[in-house]
């Protein structure tokens, strides 16, 4: 089913939760809304389920405008951070309860349930409560408990976070490849950007009540359109710098304080053209240790991340911090030489933030 | 030790206002003592065993008086310490947050208020025709006068207990809706449940521990409590209409015709009920497990 928002809003009191939010969920796909806490990810899901009510704005559910539908009346499923499953209610009466809720004929019911437990392989625990099983098998019943009604609609609200990180991996293939088969709309709130890139057809990123960016995850990473969205997608997240260009010899360069790079040629005729300051920004694997590279710094930090080394390094009075393999045991206080990739900068105006593209 | 010591305190204050009287009361239960046999001599109190006791079991009064004491607590809990508080804190928990409140605190009137002017107010309420504030709006609307205290006494006993016991259940009942998580409830309404199906099915269920508290800790203090209809009805009209054993008992001992008190055998009523509260109490902590009610929350939110 498509999900189209137009202009909604909701606001409690003076506090806005969310304002003038478009935005086309297209049937069958997996959208995340990304963004920190207090970005208003959660208040558009509630209004998505029907339990906050918009400001303003609409709310359309394939054609239906579904502003005043009771939840009830909206056929989705939905999964919480918290699991939220009845504590007085076996696994099974958990996943019938929406089934008995629709007067469904108990045989019909029993078979949908048992059938959603095989689904989610919880079939052995459909007599036991909850406060009997462990996090992941709640979470399975909770999902279980989303799908038996056969939704149009899945929301998920932040559904891995109380989960230990292993299993967190595990579920995130798994909701996904359901989803796939199922071809449901899914709609999914994180404020974890990996669960976002893995698992999100689209992301909505979403800070301080405004959506900043709707794009596929390539998207966000390869082009990020704002500085935020550049810092807040990515780990380790994205260096920043504030520069200036300048010409030399014919060439554009870019300089700092403690720093002066050549710029490709592709963005030279652009940089002729900008106006004082520029903020610059380059990834962590996009700069590499390198004998012979041109710039020269100072390891001040190294946090070993198993596979790679994470670098802090001090250039001048810059920090940068990047990826490096840990077979060249760097040490703090070592002295070593950069190279960056400058075909992969990113810039951004200072004052709005926005990226300037230039490619 | 240092247990016993963070103890002291409270158990010194139980030891002396509880463990104390219930043991003078027991003694005075065995005794003669009466303004009519009293001296300045307390020696001369005659010791008599269990026949105060006996003199109650013989008491032409005793039945009626128990049997409207099982009858003022059963309807007072069931219509109103209960049943009116949950309705009070479902309805409550439902509609705006403020007017909520605003609600509630109305609820909780009638406790706070000091039971004399409470009581007069009800009295002025229920005056007897032509007086009397219903009997005003019923003049006013061409309806019937009536004499509600003599006519309906237990009516306006329940109701005025009744209005005062709302207010503890409400409380109880509210938080324990309160902390039900929200995520609990929304889940409920996404399942596809209406707001009253989800009060049967999700609120209800997980209310249960604070019904069963309510209903034993009301029933306790229920059997026990008489200022208001002392104040209301004073067991009256007529012979015994609305007396309940422990009016009995403050009667007996310390209220009776003509200054004429019995303190060995209004005792003799209190230990009774000493002894139907004690049981009471086991057959509840028995019955309902008290000491699960107390251990850990019964909403698990994780």
């Amino acid at each position: 089913m498509e999900v189209e928002l137009t202009n909604l809003s909701k606001k409690f009191g003076d506090v806005v939760g969310v304002e003038a939010l478009d935005l086309d969920i297209r049937d069958g796909e997996f959208v995340a809304f990304l963004g920190p806490s207090g970005c208003g990810k959660t208040t558009t899901l509630l209004m998505l389920a029907g339990i906050y009510r918009p400001t303003t704005g609409t709310i359309r559910f394939g054609d239906r405008i579904v502003n005043q539908l009771q939840p009830r009346d909206r056929n989705i499923g939905m999964v919480f951070q918290s699991y939220a499953l009845y504590p007085h209610m076996t696994v099974f009466g958990n996943i019938a309860y929406p089934l008995k809720l629709k007067k469904v004929p108990r045989q019909e019911q029993q078979r949908r349930v048992e059938a959603a437990a095989e689904t989610m392989g919880i079939a052995h625990l459909l007599d036991r409560r909850p406060g009997q099983l462990s996090g992941g098998q709640q979470q399975r019943v909770a999902l279980g408990r989303a799908l038996v009604k056969e939704p149009d609609i899945l929301l998920f609200d932040e559904p891995l976070s109380n989960l230990d990180a292993r299993l967190r991996l595990t579920m995130r293939g798994e909701i996904r490849s359901l989803q796939k088969r199922l071809g449901i709309t899914a709609i999914y709130v994180t404020h974890d950007q990996v669960e976002a890139l893995t698992m999100a057809d689209r992301i909505a990123v979403m800070n301080l009540g405004r959506l900043q960016a709707f794009a596929t995850p390539d998207d966000l990473y390869e082009r990020p359109p704002t500085k935020f969205i550049a810092g807040f997608v990515g780990n380790p997240p994205m260096n920043f710098l504030e520069i200036e260009f300048a010409q030399e010899n014919g060439a554009m360069q870019l300089r700092s304080e403690s720093l002066e790079l050549g710029l490709p040629p592709e963005f030279a005729a652009a940089a002729a053209a900008a106006d004082g300051a520029v903020t610059f920004g380059i990834r962590p694997e996009d700069i590499s240790l390198d004998d012979y590279g041109p710039v020269s710094g100072e390891v001040f930090v190294v946090e070993p991340l198993g596979r790679d080394d994470l670098l802090d390094i001090i250039v001048g009075t810059e920090h940068f911090l990047l990826l490096a393999d840990p077979k060249r045991k760097s040490r703090a206080g070592d002295r070593v030489r950069l190279s960056f990739d400058m075909t992969r900068a990113h810039f951004f105006d200072p004052r709005s933030e926005l990226a300037l593209s230039w490619k | 030790m240092t247990a016993y010591g963070f103890m002291a305190p409270a158990g010194l204050l139980v030891l002396l206002f509880f463990f104390l009287p219930v043991l003078i009361v027991l003694y005075l239960s065995l005794t003669n003592l009466a303004s009519a046999n009293f001296t300045s001599n307390l020696a001369e109190m005659e010791f008599i065993g269990l026949r105060n006791f006996q003199t109650l079991l013989n008491d032409q009064f005793a039945k009626k008086i128990f049997f409207n004491t099982i009858f003022y607590v059963l309807s007072t809990l069931a219509l109103f310490n209960v049943t009116a508080a949950l309705i009070v804190s479902l309805l409550t928990a439902h509609i705006n947050r403020r007017a909520g409140f605003i609600f509630r605190a109305l609820w909780i009137l009638p406790r706070i208020t000091t039971s004399t002017v409470y009581i007069l107010i009800w009295r002025r309420m229920m005056a007897e025709a032509p007086f009397g504030i219903i009997n005003q709006v019923n003049t006013a609307l061409g309806w019937p006068t009536w004499n509600y205290g003599s006519e309906n006494p237990w009516v306006f006993v329940i109701l005025v207990n009744g209005f005062i016991g709302i207010s503890f259940g409400m409380i109880i009942f509210t938080s324990a809706i309160e902390s039900i998580p929200k995520d609990l409830m929304n889940a409920s309404l996404v399942d596809g449940s209406s707001y009253l199906q989800r009060i049967r099915h999700v609120t209800l269920p997980l209310l249960r521990w604070p019904l069963l508290f309510v209903v034993t800790y009301q029933s306790l203090s229920l059997l026990t409590s008489f200022e208001q209809i002392l104040l209301l009805t004073d067991g009256g009209p007529g012979l015994y209409r609305t007396e309940v054993w422990a009016l009995t008992a403050f009667h007996r001992a310390l209220s009776n015709y003509f200054g004429n008190t019995q303190w060995g055998y209004g005792s003799a009523f209190a230990v009774v009920l000493v002894i139907i509260g004690v049981v009471l109490a086991v057959v509840y902590m028995r019955v309902f497990r008290f000491d699960e009610l107390v251990a850990e929350p019964r909403i698990e939110v994780l």
